[in-house]
């Protein structure tokens, strides 16, 4: 099964994720931001964060988890690649997210990510989906 | 995506009006300026449609703008203005934008083409390593915790103080590169650490340092009284905007304002279009963050003007006076701004919101600077990497049917992925260098995405603004190298 699709819109660029949960699917959605901001074969697992996002509805925490990820990526530099997502409810989850800091004689990095947008946003719960589009 | 099948009448040769009638929920009409070759284009997608849902917001006047350049955006399109009653009106960081007060400017020089151009590739690479640019770049200047609050309130005038640029250059910056009104506390911490390694830096995306060179002077003497005085003449652009910062601010006070959304009882069609009242404490606090936000960009354009003299000053050999390095003008086209304009024949206190537009004030407006009281506001519009950039000036038109706002750039026509598909970054370096502009890339995908092919012609667009009579051409000019982030 495929885990996401990236998915065009003039400005920007947004992603489908898909997954057996929706956990999963928010776990697979954070994958693909970052295949969007670097080429994922090229992060190894060699560092971890503990990432606690919270919103007020379901659709509210994909926007907070997906622009939780990108303040780590601002500040930190770092890269992520896999999401475990070890809590989840409506309004709260707890991923351990493995990655590497930005190695500039590695890592390529590729587009700019600004923020996860509420634009067209959707949590599908039958069936573990999600979109959302990027402003990069 | 679908074509827009929305309701359209045809106003004159440059406006298009969408009645209040098509939605229900419509305060106002919609208008959008675009000739009948560009409005094909536009209902393409669903630009028009958020053009539509932003006349539901509370307090909308006159009516629900769309600029030439306009493109499907999030929530709001890129290319809209909509201003709001203070009063009893709200204020929406979507209709700003995730990178506020994302803008751009012009500085000027003595040299011309053929002094520059046997250096071109020495001045781009300087400007390139002068400058750090790309996804995630770092800055060299060191900001402590509690100096990047400085940062917000002062803007510009902070990097003045520390000794980027020069105190002339306040003038020429829109609002003097200084919004009044902020409130460091209300940006959050998260915001402050995104922001603090990150001054100086260009980022990616659209944002460039680009060196051009005038090749059509329209209005001699308005040109000439901004210093831009021949054909030939060597100019140079810088275009970024206020990076993670501003986007942290955007993303806090969009999930605030979804809250108050209930709290107030409005509703929108789209949740990126989340808004409170003006007044209200949501509102405020989020126009106090807004605009520490916009000082922090101007601060970094104001960082990054003084390593571009620099290092166009080390690489032709001379000092800043001789280059005559003076900054023509900085404006901002991601803004919400609390303005005097007339309506039905009153003044009234508006919110002036413009996500990908530009202020356009006339000439004798208090507001702009004193030495262009007599021509007007400069506005700079700049291009894709491979055509034209124009200088044009605010009008009394615009003051009148507007909200002194025009266009911002040359407006996406293609996806970014649909240009990855289509062409490869080598094949566009090879395409600009074969017509003669010299480019320096962070990455080979980012130029592929920033193709001139996935642009509209920004000749088209400034055509219209002109031709609708909300600002004035003034100047082209064409890039003959470019940094791109």
């Amino acid at each position: 099964m495929k885990k996401y699709e990236l998915i065009e819109h003039t400005s920007d660029t947004g992603l489908v994720a898909y997954g057996k949960t929706l956990a999963e699917a928010f776990a697979n959605a954070a994958a693909g931001m970052f295949s969007i901001i670097a080429e994922p074969d090229s992060v190894r697992e060699v560092e971890s964060r503990r990432v606690e996002a919270s919103g007020d509805d379901i659709e509210g925490l994909l926007f907070e988890w997906l622009n939780s990820l990108l303040y780590y990526f601002d500040v930190e530099m770092l890269l992520f690649k896999r999401f475990d997502i070890t809590e989840f409810e409506d309004t709260r989850l707890v991923a351990e997210c493995r990655g590497e800091k930005y190695d500039p004689s590695r890592h390529r990095l590729k587009t700019g990510v600004k923020s996860a947008t509420y634009h067209m946003l959707e949590v599908d719960r039958r069936q573990n989906r999600v979109r959302v589009i990027f402003d990069v | 995506m679908p074509k827009w099948e929305g309701k359209l009448e045809k106003v004159d040769e440059f406006r298009w009006r969408i009645p209040k009638s098509y939605k229900k929920g419509m305060r106002v009409d919609g208008l959008i300026y675009a000739d009948e070759g560009m409005l094909r284009q536009i209902i393409d997608d669903q630009a028009p449609e958020q053009v539509a849902n932003v006349a539901f917001l509370p307090g909308i006047v006159g009516k629900s703008l769309a600029m030439p350049d306009i493109h499907w955006g999030y929530g709001f399109a890129i290319g809209g203005v909509a201003a709001m009653r203070v009063n009893d009106g709200v204020v929406s960081p979507g209709g700003v934008g995730f990178d506020i007060n994302c803008g751009v400017r012009i500085m000027r020089t003595n040299l011309t083409r053929e002094d520059v151009s046997p250096k071109i590739k020495e001045l781009i690479d300087a400007l390139f390593y002068a400058v750090p640019s790309g996804v995630g770049s770092r800055g060299k200047i060191k900001l402590g915790s509690r100096e990047i609050d400085q940062v917000l309130v002062k803007g510009s005038r902070w990097a003045v103080e520390k000794g980027y640029g020069r105190p002339e250059d306040l003038e020429t910056t829109e609002g003097k590169g200084e919004m009044e009104g902020t409130d460091p506390q209300r940006v959050s911490q998260r915001a402050k650490e995104r922001g603090i390694p990150q001054l100086g830096t260009l980022g990616a995306g659209n944002h460039f340092l680009e060196v051009a060179v005038i090749d059509e002077i329209y209005e001699p003497d308005i040109a000439r009284a901004m210093g831009m005085e021949r054909v030939g003449q060597v100019v140079l652009y810088v275009h970024c905007g206020s990076r993670g910062l501003g986007h942290q601010v955007a993303d806090d006070y969009i999930k605030e304002m979804v809250r108050a959304m209930q709290k107030y009882g409005i509703e929108v069609p789209d949740r990126q279009l989340s808004c409170a009242p003006v007044n209200s404490p949501e509102g405020k606090n989020y126009l106090a963050a807004m605009r520490c936000a916009a000082n922090y960009a101007w601060a970094n354009r104001q960082c990054i003007t003084h390593w571009v003299r620099e290092a166009f000053c080390r690489v032709m050999g001379m000092s800043e006076n001789d280059a005559g390095l003076q900054l023509i003008y900085d404006v901002t086209h991601n803004i919400a701004k609390i303005e005097d304009h007339e309506v039905d024949g009153k003044k009234e206190k508006l919110c002036v919101h413009r996500k990908g537009a530009t202020r356009a004030f006339p000439a004798g407006h208090p507001d702009i600077p004193q030495k262009y009281a007599r021509i007007g506001q400069p506005i700079l519009i700049p291009g894709d990497m491979g055509r034209a950039s124009y200088v044009l000036v605010g009008t009394e038109r615009a003051m009148s049917d507007t909200f002194g706002s025009t266009c911002h750039g040359a407006g996406r026509m293609r996806s970014r992925s649909a240009m990855k598909k289509q062409t490869s970054g080598r094949d566009v370096l090879a395409a600009l260098e074969a017509s003669g502009v010299t480019v320096r890339a962070g990455s080979m995908s980012g130029l592929a995405e920033e193709a001139p092919e996935a642009y509209k012609d920004v000749a088209d667009v400034v055509r219209v603004a002109h031709g609708a009579g909300i600002s004035r051409k003034v100047a082209r000019t064409r890039p003959i190298a470019v940094v791109k982030g």
